[in-house]
């Protein structure tokens, strides 16, 4: 799970583009309307390079709203919902997989 | 406790304000992320996986139970009811909002904390002896010249914009606590023949993607000079220091590269033309800054008192407790209490705010208002009367700090891990978790003997794998986490980097791994009371291995 910001981009799957809200720096997903989610369902889906980039472009120049986008792999289950695609996301997307103390 | 003056809380109460400016700029697109970034760096302000981080610095490892109080209102108002005490005496919270950090900053600026020094390319929070000014073995307060270091180099306009980060600790004791051999510079307080106190000054020792271990380039420096010579360090490493690569920017592979001695030569060589200048220090100052700590007005105490000795005949939990975590004072009939932040099953160095509040209360009651912290991520409380230890250990238990586990197989060091932080590669908070749960019988803990097991979740090192008893360090492999393990590293005065044991063992595996080492020790140690360290040095990580990997 080598960070995302030291990689370069690759598409080897399904992908989407997610980053960090910008006021609380909540998990965000890029949808297809160009706005931000934090709901990964509506988050769109790319599998060619050039999507990628294209969706990657328009979320980077919204820097107010976005912070550090990048992209990211998704899977998808038998009836097609979308899941983070490596285990970075999913702790990303679901949280810490431990107890937190003060709860 | 230092009493830091009025200058020191303009410059933090300006500090809030420009970062507070700072923020509206951001958060109304003014500023873009590239622009804003440096910034909040500047103000320890990360963007870790989930959200913003807030690092924040604990000078020297001493807190007030004022300023403790604060931590616990931070974690309550503005995170999620806890925090992280760190490898560095520094705590983070985890869930802080971007447009409450200054607010949040604010307040923590009423108690004359910030968190200046805690991230970016400077001279990072000076750290030290988390026992300095009442440890037995110590010559004199260490902090007295890690807060001379702050003062020099907090915003210090020459030093802002290092290579890369830098890091530099103390210790004035025969036993180090304060790991100062894997510092960019450290510093050993000692005394020479002449019965003179003055510095050993080692550099480029470090942890990382390259571990090594500080070289002394002065065997015996004076305390006048103290502030030009680490000037002529960092000058040297300013000049010579890699920009181009940031995993070589350290000023451990500059050191490596040219040599201890060729580097040595260049800091002599600056500080010829600076050592009797302005940063000369002048006793007076020494002096005026050693005044401004504070020490309780100790009781003429015996050792031992009647109600230790009845405490400890009636309870065996106290009698273990005490064995574990309280140590002898400078001063007779009172104790160092070290807390432990490694409950079983806990995430290691994690406070909830009430255990905070609690723990505040506690050093009004017993330890003269005054709480440490340790590099260990445990907590210190440093003057409690011995006569009060039963009483303090009841309350403590009631808070979940009372393990004793100190020094043990479960006293793990650990980063957060990919469970918090952006750059990690696997976990670690829950390993360690784990590896508490597997060793939670303190029985066979103790007669294991001191053991530190420390966990990095990926090569950046923030859990100090590399000088872990035995370390443990988080790699990727294919998507999948994996884990390096390594043996035989230390981080007091006699500090190694651990040697690399074998392949890495995945996720699943790792803590039945560790269970082997650990009866691999029971099986090659010399007899019962020869520490793991010393057998691992006496017959090298072959024979582990060989029992080790022999049926993996």
């Amino acid at each position: 799970m080598t960070s995302p910001l030291q990689q370069k981009l690759k598409i080897n799957g399904p992908v989407m583009v997610t980053a960090n809200r910008l006021g609380d720096g909540a998990v965000i997903y890029r949808t297809a309307a160009g706005e931000w989610t934090t709901e990964i369902a509506a988050a769109a889906i790319a599998t060619t390079a050039d999507h990628a980039k294209t969706l990657l472009a328009a979320a980077t120049a919204d820097y107010v709203r976005a912070v550090d986008p990048y992209v990211a792999p998704v899977e998808f289950t038998a009836d097609r919902r979308v899941l983070p695609g490596n285990l970075r996301e999913k702790i990303r997307f679901a949280g810490p997989t431990i107890a937190l103390p003060g709860a | 406790m230092y009493l830091y003056d009025d200058f020191d809380k303009t410059l933090v109460d300006e500090r809030v304000n420009e970062f507070r400016d700072q923020v509206k700029r951001r958060l109304s697109g003014e500023l873009t992320e590239e622009e804003f970034k440096s910034l909040r760096l500047m103000n320890g302000v990360y963007l870790q996986l989930h959200a913003y981080m807030l690092r924040i610095a604990i000078p020297y490892g001493t807190l007030s139970s004022e300023q403790m109080r604060m931590l616990a209102h931070v974690a309550r108002r503005y995170d999620r009811n806890y925090g992280h005490f760190t490898t560095r005496q520094n705590i983070q919270f985890n869930w802080i909002k971007l447009d409450e950090l200054p607010d949040a900053m604010a307040d923590l600026a009423s108690v004359k904390m910030h968190a200046m020094q805690t991230s970016g390319n400077c001279i990072r929070n000076i750290t030290t002896d988390q026992w300095a000014g009442v440890a037995p073995d110590e010559i004199e307060d260490a902090r007295v010249w890690g807060e001379i270091l702050r003062q020099w180099s907090t915003l210090h306009p020459e030093f802002s914009f290092l290579p890369r980060k830098f890091k530099i600790a103390i210790t004035a004791a025969s036993h180090d606590r304060a790991a100062v051999k894997v510092h960019d510079i450290g510093l050993r307080l000692h005394k020479n023949g002449a019965g003179e106190a003055g510095f050993e000054v080692m550099v480029g020792g470090g942890l990382g993607r390259t571990a090594f271990i500080g070289k002394t380039i002065r065997p015996f420096l004076p305390k006048r000079d103290l502030l030009s010579y680490v000037e002529a360090i960092l000058r040297v490493y300013n000049q010579f220091g890699r920009r181009d690569n940031i995993y070589k920017a350290r000023i451990k592979i500059l050191v490596h590269e040219i040599g201890a001695e060729a580097f040595g030569r260049e800091v002599e060589a600056e500080w010829e033309k600076i050592k009797d200048g302005a940063l000369a220090l002048d006793p007076k100052a020494i002096a005026e800054i050693a005044s401004r700590f504070r020490y309780p007005d100790y009781e003429r105490l015996a050792d031992e008192p009647a109600e230790l000795k009845a405490g400890l005949a009636a309870d065996a939990r106290f009698d273990t407790w005490f064995k574990n975590s309280v140590w002898r004072h400078k001063v007779p009939g009172y104790a160092i209490v070290t807390l432990s932040l490694k409950p079983e099953g806990g995430p290691p160095g994690d406070a909830t705010a009430e255990q905070m509040d609690a723990i505040a209360d506690l050093a009004d009651r017993y330890s003269a208002n005054e709480i440490r912290v340790g590099h260990e991520q445990n907590l210190v409380l440093p003057h409690v009367r011995q006569r009060d230890l039963p009483e303090l250990w009841r309350a403590l238990d009631s808070i979940g700090v009372a393990t004793p586990n100190v020094n043990l197989v479960s006293d793990i060091i650990s980063c957060p891990g990919l469970d918090y932080c952006a750059l990690a590669n696997t976990r670690s908070i829950p390993v360690a978790q784990e590896l508490t749960r597997r060793f939670r019988d303190l029985d066979l803990a103790r007669g294991l003997g001191r053991l530190h097991i420390n966990i990095s979740g990926c090569i950046n090192a923030c859990g100090h794998h590399h000088v872990g008893h035995i370390g443990i360090l988080g790699v990727e492999k294919n998507g999948e986490e994996y884990f390096q393990l390594t043996i035989g590293g230390r981080a007091d005065e006699k500090a190694e980097v651990g040697a690399l044991l074998g392949p890495a063992v995945p996720y699943d595996d790792v803590v039945d791994t560790v269970e082997d080492i650990v009866a691999a020790y029971l099986e090659l140690r010399e007899r019962p009371d020869e520490l793991f360290i010393d057998t691992v040095k006496r017959i090298g990580v072959e024979p582990f291995q060989e029992r080790v990997y022999a049926t993996r």
